[in-house]
């Protein structure tokens, strides 16, 4: 089945079985290995997507849903070298350790910040609430999310400045 | 006409699609499927509402806050963004988060095939763990709630493991009208997680009737709702654990106990 959609602000188009799970897709056929998967039944959160711009676990989606949708991978959100906001907040405030479940999180926290710029930590905790760290113990993440949402804020009002 | 499985988002399907060979249908994209509207003093809901826009909606929060404190606790942020409450209904988990509140507001469920039409109270709807009325070739068109709904306090409460995609090992939707001094006029109670379908109690709802909101009169129908449980022993608890936690979610209601007497 062909199957066209957007992927990372580029037309897409994959011919492919309608019933394969989009995480396989995604790392198997477009080598897009940032999306992982971990629990395969959508209790970790660490193959999140946006789609639409809405949060969703590439392993309980399967490819015949994605015709027409506005996908965004974890690699769609660094523009050329530089890192978005919230992965540069997560690398400089210790919210990555292994690592598996960062892509995830780092979804998961861009879905939050773009409808609430200013989340309080309990906000952010039931953000991520779907997102399993063994890691980190959630605290260094929550710390990076709030330093993102600062940060976003601050560009933002950066380039209101410049706009006048 | 589907003649092959029906999904409301897929959301719990990939995991055993795997091993399902044949032909599935998603509904997802069905606008008529996504509407909540209010018609004739009553609200409709689509089965393909996501948790999400069930939350959101105006309607909902001023109408059914049950359902809401419900929704809330359901599964994660982005199982809530991808599941539906068709899928919830027609899961027929006996933990499903939707189903204890669903009880007690006395929802309806409308079923269409292509020339059929016809309607279920939500109780005879389910049959068993994922056993519903649901024919070959039917689809839950969605539930029709009554707006008209007579009591003044509403306790959703899940008991699980952790807070988040937490499978309730119990859970408990109450629906009271309480007096301004305090008395029970109306209960209305289900539980989830404790019997292979929701467990619901006239015996004790009607035993509270004209009497206050202490909880001497909740202690005197625990006896009852631990009858008309039948818990088992799973991964998550023992029957034994499930049924006193039954009894024990009523007591939650005396937090409500001040009200109206201000």
């Amino acid at each position: 089945m062909k199957i066209f959609f957007v992927l990372n602000d580029t037309h897409t188009i994959i011919d492919v079985d309608p019933d394969r799970r989009v995480v396989d897709i995604l790392r198997e056929d477009l080598q897009l290995t940032g999306t992982k998967e971990g629990c395969g039944s959508g209790e970790c959160g660490a193959c999140s997507i946006l789609v639409d711009g809405e949060s969703r676990l590439s392993c309980l989606m399967l490819a015949a849903q994605l015709e027409g949708k506005r996908v965004i991978t974890v690699e769609g959100l660094s523009v050329g070298e530089n890192m978005h906001p919230v992965q540069e907040a997560f690398v400089e405030h210790g919210a990555v350790q292994c690592g598996f479940c960062t892509p995830g999180m780092v979804m998961a926290t861009v879905d939050l910040l773009n409808r609430n710029a200013e989340p309080t930590r309990s906000e952010i905790r039931e953000a991520i609430s779907g997102n399993l760290c063994r890691c980190t113990g959630y605290q260094k993440i929550v710390d990076a999310v709030e330093v993102a949402a600062k940060a976003m804020k601050n560009e933002e009002l950066r380039m209101m400045g410049k706009d006048r | 006409m589907p003649a092959v499985p029906t999904s409301w988002s897929g959301s719990d399907l990939t995991s055993p699609v795997r091993r399902f060979a044949g032909s599935l249908i998603c509904l997802e994209r069905i606008d008529e499927l996504k509407s909540i509207h209010e018609a004739d003093g009553q609200i409709f809901i689509g089965s393909c509402v996501s948790h999400t826009k069930l939350m959101e909606n105006l309607l909902i929060q001023k109408n059914f806050p049950l359902l809401i404190q419900a929704v809330k606790v359901l599964g994660s942020p982005p199982i809530r963004n991808m599941g539906t409450i068709g899928g919830n209904i027609c899961t027929a988990s006996p933990a499903g988060d939707t189903l204890p509140p669903l009880h007690t507001l006395g929802a309806i469920v409308e079923i269409r095939s292509i020339d059929s039409n016809r309607l279920v109270p939500l109780k005879g709807f389910i049959k068993g763990p994922g056993k519903t009325a649901l024919q070959k070739s039917e689809i839950v068109y969605g539930v029709w709630i009554n707006t008209n709904q007579d009591y003044n306090v509403c306790h959703y409460e899940k008991v699980g493991q952790r807070k988040a995609l937490a499978i309730a090992i119990a859970s408990f939707a109450a629906l009271l009208k309480l007096s301004e001094s305090g008395i029970i006029e109306k209960a209305l109670f289900a539980w989830g997680s404790v019997a292979p379908v929701i467990v619901t109690s006239q015996e004790a709802e009607k035993m509270l009737i004209g009497k206050p909101l202490t909880a001497e009169s909740l202690k005197s129908v625990v006896p009852l709702v631990e009858k008309a449980v039948s818990p088992i022993d799973d991964v998550r608890a023992s029957a034994e654990y499930r049924r006193m936690v039954a009894g024990n979610l009523l007591f939650r209601l005396l937090q409500y106990g001040n009200h109206g007497s201000t």
